[in-house]
């Protein structure tokens, strides 16, 4: 029976060393602005949360084995080497302390990417064994039932009647020839239904056609927050396989972060060539609709609205205006926090953190940030586009007792569409 | 080798030759290990082109978001003034100006020394400062490596050696000057091998991580 | 013949040299030494004395220019007289006979003052293990005549850069091996008054103070004079002010050349030169190489000749390293090349037979 060993872990970090990884790391001065951009460290002070450290087994297998001086050195035997030790103390560096948010890759003077890095090292991490429990958890659900959660397709069919009998609406599933297969997130169905209420009731006043299917409906993605390419892999092609075999032109992810990297940036790296159809996110596809005349609202929010942007739809995927065009159709007193956009500051949990159990205190301590954030504007409710986000804000801000409601976005414009 | 004049004959001769070839050699060799290494395929469709984000973000790069500035401004300011001030010295500096046309056959008009050598004397203050919060600062106790403190020393002696010698602290001036073009061949001898590569990497750097970014519709 | 009684005033009153002027002289001397004005009378009575010293003087692989620099003037000025006050009992140039004449009289003033006469030397040698044939007088080699000589020598004194440093002869590729003095005499005292040729009054200092103190001078690491050596060019140039102030000739017409601007672009060796060509100037005061448009050579330094070439400026390599650049990183190309490109195929290998990770594997570890 083959197992995850070191040796395997380090043939993984080998396989991920690439141009831009030998750039980074030729050009890191250990100036440590890295850590002054990273929630975990502003809001614990510990500097081992420092995120060029978080990737160090990275670094050693490329300065020992892919520069010259460092093969010199290896040869005599005077290198760091990566050892199981090693891997294990980092493992809650690499996924407790982290959500490959990006906000280190855009302070970095000397330019180095290091989420991408912590995700490359990731794949490291789980070829040697050492990921969290929580996250191979999930990962070995969503493999074997399609859902990291452990959802069934037979759940959702009872939302989808749920839905229909309260809109009077058909919410379509396994439709040939539509435009846009929509995908779900577990957690969104778990616990933010209104989400598949929401988007029946605007597809239809904006006459989008589209559908659900059977043979896929999840979008997240717990390859990718695991950071394992195969079984990401595996979960990207049933998504491809479900949209080729209905015909449909785009695909819809849903309001989750990690999903929409998944699908729309990595999905074809791992399936080893492009998608045969286009990939949008919920929001970027509402804003088209606001665009072309075809999402006709009425009446606003009063409350005064501030915003969270998800940090792999706003600094990730460039997803930033739209959400803003959004929410300005359907709220008259919106005011941003004071850092948004590609600066935005993550609300911790995601990455992959909310599924680590043991990451529950770093966690929450990483959220005062976000709330640091939240307090200077003082919201009466907060908006945002990611389950995991809206999860996190609603217990984060519950811990700390602040009395703000959180809303997803698609509900909030579903709430404000013109009655026929 | 026992008199200072042969002392700066040796290092502005075979010395000099050495450490250009070492510097020439190794810095060639980590510029290809990342080009050649190079990147994989992207198949995921862009929202825009790589080169205009990747220069963008080579440029912007050097300037510190607001955010950044107010949470690590003693790295963004004292950062700022010993680079400038190094640059200036180097590149501004008339004796210097003579090296580099002797070098590549041009240069440019150079600072009036007085005004070099202030901001030499800056610089050596500043440098001062930064070694003081990379023993203080918690963040950078926690990452720097011995090849930090040896890369910090000989930054921080050629421009002390070359002040020295500018203001003729150290008898005989060959003696003087001798040992500032040692610490500066020391300088290009080590810079393929440490942290210094950053200087001709950081760009290439910069260039990957706008491009990255670009692709996906965002001005890193 | 070779010894008289009178002594140096009594030679100098004979010349007409006033009391007064002498006295002047005497203080100009105290001076130039950095002596305090009180030691002047004593300088003045142990001058008055001093018996007419015999001097041998040795020229070797030499130009001349060091004696005619010595000889060079328009009126006798007492430096002049100086030497003409020493028993000058050789030398090649200045001493009427010739042949086997002129080798008798050395020996002969050799023995008579053994122990006492001072030894001149100029021109560098070819060392011991050269060819002797390269230089050779009377046919003996320059080795074997100043080992000769040196032997019952009271002090030496290398005048010029080439008896001081090896000069011309030394430089690049020294075929005749030649060396300096200093590089062959351990066991007496070597002045070095090095300059090509050396400035006639810092011999005549010397000279005035051993005269006087029957000492050499206080010397510097390279043996010479630190009265006049112990100060840079650099650092006594009147054109210093415009080095300051960042104001620079680039060729030699323009218009900061003619502003009399600083030299240092156009090669001045100034500032690792020591000499006291600024202060003292050349032609009894008339000007010297900067003062009239031209950068110092740095010639009273060691290997000036091979310092790098006089119009380049001091901060230029000696070497155009070019074609090692070039060498070194197409090197660096091939070398980093291959290497990466392995790399690459290791990588993508890596790839290629990278074991997938399974639900069964990662179930393990739960």
């Amino acid at each position: 029976m083959s197992e995850l060993t070191l040796e395997r872990g380090l043939a993984a970090l080998r396989a991920e060393v690439d141009g831009p990884v030998a750039a980074f790391f030729s050009s890191c001065v250990h100036c440590g602005i890295c850590a002054t951009a990273c929630p975990f460290y502003v809001e614990t002070g510990d500097p081992k949360y420092t995120p060029i450290l978080k990737v160090e087994p990275l670094r050693r297998v490329w300065s020992s084995e892919f520069t010259l001086w460092g093969r010199l050195m290896s040869t005599l035997g005077l290198t760091k080497k990566v050892t199981d030790e090693m891997l294990a103390e980092w493992e809650e560096l690499v996924y407790d302390s982290c959500s490959m948010c990006g906000r280190c890759s855009l302070v970095c003077p000397v330019g180095n990417d290091i989420q991408a890095m912590v995700r490359k090292t990731r794949e490291g991490m789980v070829a040697s064994g050492h990921a969290p429990e929580g996250l191979i958890a999930a990962s070995v659900r969503a493999v074997q039932t399609g859902s990291p959660m452990g959802l069934q397709w037979k759940t959702l069919q009872v939302q989808i009647e749920h839905v229909q009998s309260s809109t009077g609406l058909e919410v379509p599933v396994d439709k040939q020839g539509v435009d846009y297969l929509a995908m779900l997130s577990s957690m969104e169905v778990i616990n933010f239904p209104e989400y598949l209420e929401a988007i029946t009731k605007i597809f239809h006043r904006a006459g989008v056609t589209w559908t659900l299917s059977t043979e896929c409906f999840e979008a997240t993605n717990a390859g990718i927050q695991i950071g394992n390419k195969d079984v990401a892999a595996l979960l990207v092609q049933r998504i491809v396989d479900a949209a080729v075999k209905l015909g449909v032109k785009t695909v819809i992810s849903p309001e989750c972060g990690h999903a929409f990297t998944a699908i729309r940036w990595e999905g074809p790296n791992l399936i080893g060539k492009p998608y045969p159809f286009e990939v949008v996110h919920i929001i970027e596809l509402l804003d088209q609709l606001r665009a072309s005349g075809r999402l006709k609202t009425e009446g606003k929010e009063s409350d005064r609205l501030s915003m969270h942007d998800p940090c792999n739809l706003a600094r990730k995927s460039g997803v930033i205006d739209q959400q803003r065009n959004l929410v300005n159709l359907v709220a008259e007193n919106f005011v941003d926090l004071k850092e948004h956009g590609k600066f935005q500051w993550c609300c911790g949990a995601g990455g992959g953190v909310s599924s680590n159990e043991r990451a529950d205190a770093i966690k929450m301590a990483a959220f005062k940030r976000k709330k640091a954030q939240i307090e200077e504007v003082s919201p009466e409710r907060m908006v945002t586009m990611c389950a995991t986000c809206r999860t996190q804000l609603e217990e984060g801000l519950e811990e700390f007792n602040m009395d703000i409601p959180v809303v997803g976005l698609t509900e909030m414009i579903a709430d404000h569409l013109v009655e026929k | 080798m026992n008199d200072p004049m042969d002392f700066l004959l040796w290092t502005k001769g075979p010395a000099f030759e050495w450490a250009v070839a070492i510097f020439a050699f190794g810095l060639l060799v980590r510029v290809l290990e990342i080009f050649i290494i190079g990147r994989r395929p992207n198949f995921a469709e862009p929202r825009a082109g790589e080169w205009g984000p990747g220069l963008r973000t080579v440029l912007t790069r050097s300037i510190a978001d607001g955010g950044t500035f107010q949470r690590a401004p003693f790295n963004v300011v004292v950062g700022w003034i010993w680079h400038i001030g190094f640059l200036i010295a180097l590149l501004l500096f008339i004796p210097h100006l003579e090296l580099i046309k002797s070098l590549f056959g041009f240069a440019w008009p150079g600072l009036p020394n007085p005004i070099v050598d202030l901001v030499t004397a800056v610089t050596l203050v500043a440098l001062v400062a930064t070694l003081v919060h990379r023993l203080t600062h918690p963040v950078k106790k926690r990452i720097s490596t011995f090849e930090d403190f040896l890369v910090w020393g000989i930054t921080f002696l050629v421009v002390l050696t070359g002040y020295l010698a500018y203001h003729r602290l150290i008898n005989p001036y060959p003696l003087a000057l001798g040992l500032h073009i040692l610490s500066a061949e020391i300088f290009l001898i080590l810079l393929p091998f440490t942290k210094l590569t950053h200087i001709f990497t950081a760009v290439i750097a910069r260039w990957y991580n706008g491009a990255s970014f670009g692709r996906r519709g965002v001005a890193s | 013949m070779t010894q008289s009684n009178k002594t140096l005033g009594e030679s100098l009153r004979e010349h007409g040299i006033s009391r007064r002027g002498f006295l002047k002289f005497c203080a100009a001397t105290a001076s130039m030494m950095a002596l305090p004005p009180s030691l002047i009378p004593s300088i003045a009575a142990a001058l008055e004395k001093a018996r007419r010293p015999s001097v041998i003087w040795l020229s070797f692989q030499e130009c001349t220019g060091c004696t005619e620099s010595l000889t060079r003037s328009h009126s006798p000025t007492i430096e002049d007289l100086i030497l003409d006050t020493i028993s000058l009992d050789y030398h090649h140039t200045l001493q009427a006979a010739s042949g086997d004449a002129a080798e008798a009289a050395r020996t002969e003033a050799m023995k008579a003052n053994h122990g006492q006469y001072l030894l001149i030397v100029d021109g560098s040698l070819p060392g011991p293990d050269s060819n002797p044939g390269y230089s050779t007088i009377a046919g003996h080699s320059n080795y074997d005549i100043l080992m000769e000589c040196v032997e019952g020598a009271a002090a030496v004194i290398a005048v010029g850069t080439c008896a001081s440093f090896g000069g011309l002869p030394a430089a690049d590729p020294n075929p005749t091996g030649a060396v300096s003095v200093m590089d062959l005499v351990k066991d007496k005292p070597v002045v070095n008054v090095s300059g090509c040729p050396p400035v006639p009054m810092v011999i005549s200092g010397v000279l005035a103070h051993y005269l006087t103190f029957a000492q050499l001078p206080e010397l510097d690491q390279y043996h010479r004079p630190k009265a006049f050596f112990g100060q840079s060019i650099h650092d006594r140039c009147y054109r210093r002010p415009f080095y300051d102030k960042g104001l620079f000739a680039e060729t030699f017409d323009d218009a900061g050349a003619r502003a009399g601007w600083c030299l240092y672009r156009l090669g001045c060796k100034g500032p690792s030169t020591y000499n006291a060509c600024a202060t003292m100037r050349w032609n009894s005061g008339t000007s010297w190489p900067i003062e009239s448009g031209h950068p110092c050579l740095g010639c009273s330094e060691p290997r000036f000749w091979d310092a790098g070439g006089f119009y380049n400026p001091l901060s230029v390599p000696t070497t155009t390293s070019g074609g090692t650049l070039l060498a070194a990183g197409v090197t660096g190309a091939i070398v980093g090349g291959a290497v990466a490109a392995l790399a690459r195929k290791q990588v993508k290998a890596e790839e290629a037979d990278r074991q997938p990770v399974t639900v069964d594997e990662l179930e393990q570890k739960l």
